[in-house]
């Protein structure tokens, strides 16, 4: 059996953990944080988020305030995608890269004001990002970076039911908020910057407010999702709804040794905006063809890829448990879980770039066995509009 | 850990497994603790037949949860008499019951002293709060 341990240091709490303790929610680290993993159970938070909604708290990320006369120019350089095409009240998803094209985080930008952006990271990066991002403003005279993590918390409301259980509760017009759009708004009349973004595939808001806030937003949300079916969800949840939805996360798809590239973040590399920092490496990893690929797989049997299982060629009927001379390890599995929207067991992981073609028959290492798999394109789940 | 349930009448293994001792057989499973730690029981892999002889320690499975994997391991040695095959279809009943329907095999003991090596549920709860 599994055991947890105990880490060395003190983890840290956001403003809901007596919110959590309450719902007698089982808490785990993440990060360098007690989060809550599940309130009831990781499949009726993930089915209550694809059917109903669910509420979680990322108070954990970090939000970084941006602002001055060469917040923009300053954006440009630090990330690969185009921060000058955000209207204010508009957000895009990014990586910030290192001088060689890895990933050092990915990340939301806001823009707030014409010179005022927020940038949202990952919880276990704060520290790292910081840093990286007070060096770099060291060649730009006319900009300041403010750390809002600790006084800023964050709840995200995920589901079809979302707009309708949050639309009572605020005089802000929710449908006129498209995608990757917010605006500031009071819910409950408490402030709070209202975001229609999200890590699950579903429709959704993301709520930032003032940490001492978000307990009474937390339970106006759901006493108001009630009659919807809202409940509280976990980052169990989170993760097998974002694994469904071909979301990569940190730390598993994306590190300092992965570039957007690999994982499937053309998209978000605008390289005719001008230089920015991984430029040049990325450039090259363009122009040569990446090596690996990350791509989605559906297991033919019942066992669950877990992340660091081995792939292999498969014989070219595919079935499970031949381990012919012939078969070579082709790549890596980086995330996987049982699906409860597809029913079958899926992963995500990087295949060599020849190998990493959709259909393609695989076998995947688990224990001592190799269990066939088919590799698929990403996303697994995308919901009907 | 005030709301999980670990009966008198069977006894305990340090890996988290239960046994109930009926004449010469014993019924293994998990507990309570085990599959709440587990959280939902997604795949019960189990693979072994009737008549194959099982050693105290050796792992007998594997048993899938959302969020991990983890070894199934025999707390008592002895000839496998019945394996749980609902289980493959229904690995909820591993949390739903895991006293009952979420028993996982039957072994006719080949050396009962080993059940003096397990623990009682007093022990075993103890057991739990030092972890």
């Amino acid at each position: 059996m599994t055991r947890e341990h105990a880490a060395a240091a003190p983890l840290k709490r956001t403003p809901l953990y007596e919110q959590h303790q309450a719902l007698g929610a089982r808490m785990v680290e993440f990060g360098g944080w007690e989060m809550p993993l599940q309130y009831s159970s990781i499949l009726e938070e993930h089915r209550a988020v694809r059917m109903q909604a669910g509420l979680f708290d990322v108070s954990h990320m970090g939000e970084f305030q941006i602002e001055g006369p060469e917040a923009l120019p300053f954006l440009q350089y630090l990330v690969p995608n185009d921060v000058g095409r955000l209207a204010i009240n508009q957000a895009l998803y990014t990586t910030l890269c290192l001088p060689t094209g890895g990933v050092i985080d990915d990340l939301l930008v806001y823009r707030l004001e014409a010179e005022r952006y927020m940038v949202v990271v990952n919880a276990a990066n704060i520290a790292k990002d910081l840093a990286w991002f007070q060096e770099q403003a060291r060649r730009f005279s006319a900009v300041q970076i403010i750390d809002r993590s600790q006084e800023t918390a964050l709840l995200a409301l995920q589901g079809p039911a979302a707009q309708a259980i949050l639309q009572p509760l605020t005089p802000v017009d929710l449908a006129a908020i498209r995608y990757y759009r917010c605006l500031p708004g009071e819910v409950a009349g408490l402030a709070c910057l209202i975001s229609r973004t999200g890590y699950t595939g579903e429709d959704g808001f993301e709520l930032y407010c003032e940490a001492p806030k978000a307990p009474l937003l937390w339970e106006h949300l759901l006493a108001a999702g009630k009659e919807h079916g809202l409940v509280p969800a976990g980052l169990g949840a989170r993760d097998t709804l974002r694994l469904e939805a071909g979301y990569c996360l940190y730390g598993h798809e994306l590190t300092e040794q992965t570039n957007p590239l690999e994982a499937g973040l053309a998209w978000t590399i605008k390289f005719e905006k001008g230089d920015f920092i991984g430029r040049e490496a990325l450039l090259r990893v363009r122009e040569q063809g990446v090596a690996r690929k990350l791509i989605g797989l559906e297991m033919l049997e019942r066992r669950v890829p877990r992340g660091g299982y081995t792939i292999y060629d498969s014989d070219h009927d595919g079935a499970s448990g031949s381990t012919g001379d012939n078969q070579r390890a082709i790549g890596v599995v980086t995330s996987g879980a049982p699906s409860p929207t597809l029913n079958k067991s899926i992963g995500m992981g990087y295949v060599e770039a020849s190998r990493a073609v959709p259909e393609q028959l695989v076998q995947v290492e688990i224990g001592n066995r190799r269990l066939a798999a088919r590799l698929v394109a990403l996303p697994f789940y995308k919901r009907r509009k | 850990m005030a709301s999980l349930n670990h009966p008198a009448d069977l006894k305990y293994s340090k890996t988290d497994e239960w046994v109930r001792v009926e004449g010469d057989q014993a019924t293994i499973g998990i507990t309570d603790y085990a599959q709440d730690q587990l959280g939902d029981v997604v795949y019960v892999e189990i693979p072994l037949a009737p008549g194959q002889q099982l050693s105290r320690e050796q792992k007998f499975g594997d048993i899938e949860s959302v969020k991990a994997t983890s070894e199934l391991v025999a707390p008592v040695s002895g000839e496998i008499v019945q394996i749980n095959e609902r289980l493959k279809d229904h690995p909820e009943l591993v949390n739903e019951q895991p006293y009952g329907e979420g028993w996982m095999l039957v072994v006719k003991l080949s050396n009962p002293a080993e059940l003096d090596d397990l623990m009682t549920a007093d022990q075993y709860i103890a057991y739990l709060e030092g972890r």
